[in-house]
């Protein structure tokens, strides 16, 4: 048998100035298997066309859907109804990010600004010849740097973050992230001096305070804790 | 001329990022753990009371250096807790940095606590709260013992802690303190990667049992000796000021 369930939305539209920041609830019946973004897509169809939320893929890859669900920054397309006992979600946008309009927040703006910052891209000035086979990459570095390459931007370790919601300029557990991945690659020729200059201060290793909500809500499960660990070792001791 | 293009450019006189981030980064883990450490030491020497004054007083004299100068010195304590209190003074200094310094922060930190309920990030509200309730309590302490050090023992701290009024201040420094440096501790081995090992997520929680451990430890040890010290205190209240003297000395002078 179906059960009722609540889905309360913070709506708000800031480019409406007679739009007011409100929770607004939506009723439906709730199906085998549903989803979060099931239920938001029912929502838009049946009850409020004007109900605005992103997604693309419906399969936790392209990470566009997150959203904070009963305090939580999560996936609404991994996010199953039935691990709500009550039935009732309460639901606002991932703070960190420009808001767009209700659910809708405009996490690539932020991983753009993250991605100059950190300079997110492989630095050498090695000659490519691209008529010849790439060179040949280690195995065990290959999925080292594979292992941290899995992350979808979705925003939730921001969002997660009492860090990056105190301070916009921190670079975010994301940031940090990528920093790790570049510094592992043996294509990219920056040395830890140059990774200093990047994010060697408050806005960057120095300024996470380890709270690790990053790594406990990653809907990838990226080793964060380990990884941001290691970075504030190396980079602790460049001269 | 250095600190000034540094301060202004944000730039070294070399082109470079300043270093001092990571410094401080640093100089704030290590003076955290030391305090933290000191305050284990501090524990079980405030809590030989438990095991008999004689004792106490035994390890008060011997913290005074009675194994060097004839009957100890109690500027030897004096100097010890005027290091302390200067890094004590550094750690506050360094962990002030990442406090919320504005209404918006603080708005914002309160709100992502309450909503996300997330343990460790609750923890760390804790340790802030406790970090700022130090900044007094902490100093009060710390200034009062490194000017009367001569009044450590049986009967001086006991008058100190019942007589002098500072039972109320200890019952709130010694929740600050019990939670401040455990949490403090816990976070040193996560920040820096202590015993990640193979699975750095299974080292956390055993890491966050232990923690736990040592917070109920060192809370049941402080409060059973603030209860002893009040016991004494209340019954020696008719004679404050009067200094302890150790059985052994009283069998010798009989």
């Amino acid at each position: 048998m179906s059960r009722d369930i609540t889905i309360s939305v913070l709506k708000f539209n800031p480019r409406d100035e007679d739009s007011k920041p409100e929770f607004v609830e939506y009723n439906l019946k709730e199906t085998p298997g549903m989803t979060l973004f099931i239920a938001l897509t029912k929502i838009r169809e049946e009850i409020d066309a004007d109900l605005s939320f992103d997604f693309v893929c419906r399969a936790g890859i392209c990470g566009s859907c997150g959203m904070v669900v009963n305090g939580v920054p999560t996936l609404a397309c991994r996010t199953l109804i039935e691990n709500y006992p009550d039935g009732k979600l309460q639901l606002i946008p991932m703070p960190a990010f420009e808001l767009i309009k209700d659910l809708s927040v405009n996490t690539g703006k932020w991983m753009d600004n993250m991605s100059t910052k950190v300079e997110s891209w492989i630095v050498s000035n090695d000659e490519v010849d691209i008529t010849k086979i790439e060179e040949k990459m280690d195995p065990d570095t290959a999925d080292a740097v594979f292992e941290l390459d899995r992350c979808i931007e979705c925003g939730i370790c921001v969002a997660s973050c009492a860090t990056a919601l105190m301070r916009p300029d921190f670079v975010g557990p994301a940031g940090l992230n990528r920093i790790a991945r570049f510094s592992i690659d043996p294509r990219d020729k920056r040395t830890d001096d140059d990774f200093y200059e990047l994010i060697g201060d408050d806005n960057g290793i120095f300024g996470c305070m380890s709270l690790l909500s990053c790594e406990d809500h990653c809907p990838k499960h990226l080793p964060l804790q380990n990884k941001i660990a290691y970075l504030r070792r190396k980079l602790v001791s460049v001269k | 001329m250095s600190d000034l293009i540094e301060g202004y450019i944000g730039k070294t006189t070399n082109g470079k990022k300043s270093r001092i981030p990571a410094k401080l980064d640093y100089i704030q883990s290590l003076t955290g753990g030391f305090l933290a450490i000191f305050m284990w030491g501090h524990m079980m020497m405030v809590s030989s009371i438990l095991v008999s004054k004689d004792f106490m007083y035994y390890v008060t004299k011997f913290l005074e250096g009675s194994f060097i100068i004839d009957g100890g010195s109690p500027l030897m304590v004096s100097i010890f807790v005027f290091i302390v209190f200067v890094i004590f003074v550094v750690h506050a200094a360094l962990g002030m940095r990442k406090l919320p310094s504005n209404f918006k922060q603080y708005q914002v930190l309160k709100a992502h606590t309450k909503s996300i309920q997330h343990q460790d990030t609750q923890l760390w509200g804790y340790q802030a709260f406790t970090g700022f309730v130090m900044f007094f309590l902490g100093s009060i302490h710390l200034y009062i013992i490194m000017t009367n050090s001569a009044d450590i023992g049986p009967y001086a701290s006991a008058d100190r802690v019942w007589s002098e009024w500072m039972w109320p201040l200890y019952i709130a420094l010694l929740l600050a303190v019990e939670f401040h440096g455990t949490i403090g501790l816990y976070r040193l081995c996560i920040k820096w990667g202590w015993f990640d090992g193979k699975d750095p997520q299974a080292t956390r929680k055993r890491l966050k049992k232990v923690k736990w451990a040592l917070t109920g430890f060192f809370l049941t040890l402080g409060f059973a000796a603030l209860i002893v010290y009040m016991k004494i205190g209340m019954e020696h209240a008719d004679k404050v000021g009067e200094k302890y003297v150790p059985t052994s000395m009283i069998k010798e002078a009989k």
